[in-house]
Parts: structure tokens; C-alpha cells; sequence
């Protein structure tokens, strides 16, 4: 790359974007790496879409700019950008076939016809597609039509692939396949990739790092680990992974210190065994048991007044035996710095009632 | 005890139906009389009023008029259709109103797909609905009036004239007015299924044709327009069978211009011919069926 290693691969720069009175993104900066796989979280309607779409050129932005490899391309058309996007629908061209589809970018860029064959051959085998090159669009199966249009985006060797919830339409299974498989393709190309998804889980196992979004705002920016262990909100305690917060008089309670605290469910115990000089520990009793095959979530009361959720493998017990355990008196344990403290901003946010993908 | 007492109630629901309640369960379990009941009012239309009325008009083109008396001689002869065919008069005529169908179908195309595409594509959804509505209106209007209201544009040092630069200027009336009144009249024939179609393709692939080099040119000729093909031609279906047919505009602004609608008039009217007019009418039938048949061939109705 001319513009030298450093350059990050995406720049944004006070970005924002009005829909009449609604303000969709309001002052993100941001900075993505070349060849890093770089998640945006967020609910509908945070703003993550919209901030794709700035990013290939669909919608100019209210105010901000936009650079690719150092290039200022605020005002740039989209075909005058070198990033490529798999949208969420995969707007394949049901009048074309799969290759023709596959060919369109190349075509565009009066490719010659030999090359543009091997090329279309060579991205549809990345995405083991090779077998249906002549079906159209309407004789593919979800899977099927989203990696055409993967191997469509990435034919023309973009800079940077943006990814528009690209798994949102697919079941479990293939989405959980799908995800492993793109992984493994960026890492084969090391192109960019600009990942969309409000699937908190999809956006942990795949990226290098993540961005929370929270009403049109980056409320963190970190590693998997980071955003998960160390969460920079409320929000992003309760969006990414279980809101388990302690606060308030519940904390100074039990442990004697003022503020707000996440604790992660899987990282306290209830076995009963007495708490160690690293431990902190809490009584409560358990309100409700539910069973979900390889672990048990169980909601305990506590005695200083808060709601935990604590998680255990079932590594022994069965559901009879763990159903046993509603109603009884508990002791929790856990390793003290697990506690961590969750700045709550000067204007408090509303904590989502329930996230969709809190437990997984 | 607990199910005793969930079946008495429903025993005597069963009891208490009605008969309409009675007849609409024997219905559902004869799905035979149920299809029969629904098809029975358009059936009959299609096969007697709409087939039948065709089938009249194919057997009275092949009987004669006694030339002396005027009496309808039913005796089948291929006469009617000889004279088309050999005299040079009819043959003209018949190119003559293919050729004003066809510049009627390409003009309204032309102006049609641009008027379609902003509507659906580029105003903004609330402002569709005015669209739309601004396209209909017209057709609440009489047709006859706007026949004659594009007389008074037309005429000598009319308004049209003045455009053009003084009385004299502008097209006057004949074979353009009437092409041009015609392409008038049936615009929105052809603007509706286009923005319907247009309707239907989705935002995203002309996002993702963007977004893959394509300037908007190219979108248009690659992406837009095989997609709304079907909806062209469903379009020009109604452009070019109204053209054909149509005879009062000709009289209007058409100036001594005939089309087959004309002579058809002329022949039940002045000429007291009916069935010559019935052989002259089954000209349009013939060639819409050819165009329907080619455009089969086409594959263009595959896509829809």
C-alpha cells in the first residue's frame, strides 16, 4: 500500500447522520486496521447499519468524513470506492446466473472474457460453490445465495469487505457454520472486513476487535475480551453477555465499596464450599432454576437486596437434581477482581429490559 | 368428570348449528362444488359473452351482402377476406395502424420507463401515492374530450402552432397528430406496470450494482431494464391493442388519415357491410395474436 502501514484501512472522522429530526449516527470516530476482522454491535436501530452505508457510499453523511487507506472519499460515489459490501438480502441479479453474478464486477471492469472466467471459477471455489456456476439465484438454498454473494464481493479484490448482518437470514446450524467459514476465508485473503451484526455471540468468536454501538454512538471499542470481561457501560455489561450488575446499597453490602459492578454469570460459584481468601462471597436464595443442557442458569436473590444469575456446567448434575435447588438458601462465591467496577455515565442510559442474545 | 363436561358443550354447539352453519361444512368437505361455485359466474362471461361474441364475429366474416338488397346472404365464403388481401386499399390501411400501434408503444416506452423509475425509485414513498394519483387522473376524464382538447391544441394557430413559431408551424392535424394524441391517451397504460415492476426490485440491487463499479448507465442497461421487461411488455400489450382498435381519434385529429378502425366503422355504418366489417376486424385479432405468440418466444414472459 502507497500510503504505508500505519494508515488504518477504515477512518471516520465525527461522522454523523440525520434523518429529519432523528439523529441515526451522532459523532463516531473510529479507526479500522488493515486486514482486521472488525465487528459493529449493536440493537437495531444503534446506528451500525447506517455507519456501513456511509462507509460504502450508499449515504452521504451529515457531517464527518470518511477515508479508505488515508483517502478522503466522503463525496466519492460508491463505485468509485474500493470496498465491497455482502448485504443483508445479498441482492443477487435473479436475471443472471450465479456466474454471470459472480462476473458482474469484474465485467464492469472490462475484464477481459478469459480472466474473468478463472477469476469467477477461482471465487466460487473459495466458497465451494463451484458445482452451480450456470443456476440462477432462485434455485439456491439461503447458504447458497450468501456465499455467491460473498464470492461476488470478493472477486474484485476490494481494500475492505463490509458485511451487513450477512448470517441474520440463515438458521442456527449454517449460521454457526458460516461463521467459522468466514473467518477462515478473511484470514485466506486478508482483506479487511467490516462485520454488521447485533448478535452479540457471532460478534465474539469472529473479530478482532468490536464496536458497541448505543444510539448512534461508540459505546466501547476493544477485544472480544476487553468488551466481555471489562465492559465500559451498563450497557455493554447487559448488551454483551447478562446484565449481572451490582450497585447502589447491594454493593456497598457486599462489597463494601461505592459504585456499580458487572459480574459475569459463569465466573461465580454455588457449590457450597466455603469461600477462599481471594473470594468474595454473598447469601441469597434461589428464585428460579432453568435448565438448559450443558448448563444451568440459576436467578438468585440476595440477601442485600439484588438479583444475580449465576451459570454452572452441568458437569454431575441433571435437572432433576438441579431443579431440587428452587426455593433453598445459597452461598455465592467469586474471585474478587471479577467484580468489575462499570463507570455509569453522567446522563444514565436506559439498561435494555432483555437482550435478545444474553444467553446463548 | 373434567371431560364430560368440556363435551357436553360442544355436543350441543352441534346441535344448535344452522343450516347456513351446516351448508358451509358440507361445502368444505366437497371441494369440487366449492370450485364450482366460484367459477361458475366468470366461466360462464368468458365462454358466452366473451368467445362466444368472437366466435360470431369470425363466422358473419365469412358470409356476403347481397349487393342489390342489402340482405346478409349466410351462405360461408371466403370472399371478404379475398378483397383484404388483393386490393391494395386494405393493405395499406393494415401497415398504416400496425405502424401508428408500434410508434405509439415506442414514444410511451420512451417517456414511460424514466416517469417509472423516478416514481418508484426516486420520490420519496409519500410522494408515490400523488404520483400515482397524478397519473390516473387523466383517465377519469372523458376520452372524447381529450380528443377534441388536443383538436384545439392542434389546430391552425393554436397553441401547438404558436409553439412552433406562428400558425402553420406545428404538426397540424394527420398520420403525427394522431400518433402523437394516441401516445397521449395511453401513457399511464403503460407508466402503471412499469412502476409496478419497478416497485418490486429491491432497493439493494441497485445498491449492489453501485457498489460493484457500476455507474448509473450501466445499472440502467444492466440490472433495471431486464428486470422491467416484463412489465414493458405488459405495458406495450395495452398500448398497441388500444391503438389498433382505436378509430375516433383518427376522426379527430387525424385529418384524412384512415386506420382499420376507420374502415371497420365505415363498413357497419355507411356501407351497411356487416360482415365485410366483421372480416376487416378479425385483421387486429390476428396480429395481436402474432405479437402475443412472438413475445412468448421471446421468453420475455418467463421472467415474470
Amino acid at each position: 500500500m502507497s500510503a504505508g502501514p500505519a494508515t488504518p484501512a477504515v477512518a471516520l472522522r465525527g461522522l454523523r447522520k440525520s434523518f429529519g429530526a432523528v439523529e441515526a449516527v451522532a459523532d463516531v470516530d473510529l479507526e479500522i486496521a488493515d486486514g482486521e476482522f472488525f465487528s459493529m454491535l449493536g440493537p437495531s436501530g444503534s446506528g451500525k447499519t447506517t455507519v456501513l452505508r456511509m462507509i460504502a457510499g450508499f449515504e452521504p453523511p451529515t457531517a464527518g468524513s470518511v477515508l479508505l487507506g488515508g483517502r478522503d472519499v466522503t463525496r466519492l460515489a460508491p463505485f468509485e470506492r474500493d470496498v465491497n459490501t455482502v448485504f443483508q438480502d445479498y441482492a443477487l441479479f435473479p436475471h443472471m446466473t450465479v456466474r454471470q453474478n459472480v462476473e458482474y464486477g469484474l465485467r464492469v471492469r472490462r475484464v477481459g472474457r478469459a480472466e474473468r472466467r478463472d477469476r469467477a471459477a477461482e471465487a466460487l471455489r473459495s466458497v465451494r460453490l463451484d458445482g452451480l456456476a450456470d443456476r440462477r439465484p432462485a434455485a439456491l438454498s439461503g447458504g447458497q445465495r450468501q456465499r455467491v454473494a460473498l464470492a461476488r464481493a470478493l472477486v474484485v479484490r476490494p481494500k475492505v469487505l463490509l458485511l451487513d448482518e450477512p448470517l441474520g437470514a440463515l438458521d442456527l446450524k449454517l449460521r454457526e457454520q458460516m461463521q467459522v467459514e468466514l473467518k477462515a476465508l478473511q484470514r485466506e485473503v486478508g482483506i479487511t472486513f467490516v462485520f454488521v451484526t447485533h448478535d452479540q455471540e457471532e460478534a465474539l468468536t469472529m473479530s478482532d476487535r468490536v464496536a458497541v454501538f448505543e444510539h448512534g454512538r461508540i459505546a466501547q471499542v476493544g477485544t472480544p475480551a476487553e468488551v466481555y470481561e471489562r465492559p465500559a457501560t451498563p450497557f455493554v455489561a447487559g448488551f454483551v453477555g447478562t446484565s449481572n450488575l451490582l450497585g447502589g446499597e447491594a454493593a456497598r453490602a457486599v462489597l463494601g465499596r461505592e459504585g456499580t459492578f458487572s459480574i459475569r454469570p459463569e465466573k461465580i460459584r454455588l457449590d457450597g464450599s466455603p469461600p477462599t481468601a481471594e473470594e468474595t462471597s454473598a447469601g441469597g436464595r434461589v428464585a428460579e432454576v432453568v435448565y438448559a443442557g450443558a448448563t444451568t442458569r440459576f436467578v438468585v436473590d440476595l440477601d442485600a437486596g439484588a438479583r444475580l444469575v449465576v451459570t454452572q456446567q452441568n458437569l454431575t448434575t441433571t435437572s432433576a437434581d438441579v431443579a431440587a435447588l428452587r426455593g433453598r438458601p445459597v452461598r455465592l462465591a467469586w474471585r474478587t477482581e471479577h467484580a468489575v467496577a462499570v463507570p455509569v455515565p453522567a446522563v444514565p442510559t436506559p439498561l435494555p429490559k432483555e437482550s435478545a442474545h444474553a444467553y446463548r | 368428570m373434567a371431560t364430560s363436561t368440556l363435551d357436553r358443550p360442544a355436543g350441543g354447539a352441534t346441535a344448535a348449528r344452522g343450516p347456513v352453519r351446516r351448508l358451509s361444512a358440507w361445502l368444505h368437505r366437497h371441494a369440487g362444488v366449492r370450485l364450482a361455485a366460484l367459477l361458475a359466474a366468470p366461466l360462464f362471461w368468458l365462454v358466452v359473452a366473451y368467445l362466444g361474441a368472437l366466435a360470431v364475429l369470425f363466422v358473419s366474416a365469412l358470409w356476403t351482402v347481397n349487393g342489390f338488397t342489402g340482405e346478409v346472404v349466410r351462405q360461408p365464403t371466403l370472399d371478404n377476406f379475398r378483397t383484404i388481401v388483393t386490393d391494395e386499399v386494405y393493405r395499406t390501411v393494415a401497415l398504416r395502424s400496425v405502424g401508428v400501434a408500434a410508434a405509439v408503444t415506442v414514444i410511451d416506452t420512451l417517456i414511460a420507463l424514466p416517469m417509472a423509475f423516478y416514481m418508484a425509485k426516486v420520490a420519496k414513498p409519500r410522494h408515490r401515492r400523488w404520483l400515482v394519483v397524478a397519473i390516473l387522473t387523466p383517465l377519469w376524464a372523458s376520452y372524447l374530450v381529450k380528443a377534441y382538447a388536443w383538436r384545439v391544441l392542434l389546430a391552425n394557430g393554436g397553441p401547438v402552432d404558436w409553439l412552433f413559431g406562428g400558425p402553420g408551424s406545428g404538426p397540424g392535424y394527420g398520420l403525427g397528430a394522431t400518433v402523437l394524441v394516441l401516445a397521449y391517451l395511453w401513457l399511464p397504460y403503460m407508466i402503471l406496470p412499469i412502476y409496478a415492476g419497478l416497485e418490486r426490485l429491491p432497493d439493494s440491487l441497485l445498491e449492489a450494482s453501485a457498489d460493484l463499479g457500476a455507474r448509473a448507465g450501466r445499472t440502467f442497461r444492466a440490472v433495471v431494464l431486464p428486470v422491467v421487461v416484463p412489465s414493458v411488455i405488459a405495458g406495450s400489450i395495452f398500448t398497441f391493442s388500444l391503438s389498433l382498435g382505436d378509430y375516433i381519434t383518427v376522426q379527430i385529429v387525424g385529418g384524412k388519415t384512415q386506420l382499420i378502425g376507420n374502415l371497420v366503422y365505415v363498413n357497419i355504418g355507411a356501407a351497411n357491410n356487416l360482415p365485410f366489417a366483421a372480416a376487416l376486424a378479425t385483421i387486429p385479432v390476428l396480429i395481436m395474436v402474432g405479437y402475443l405468440v412472438a413475445v412468448r418466444r421471446s421468453g420475455a414472459l418467463e421472467e415474470l
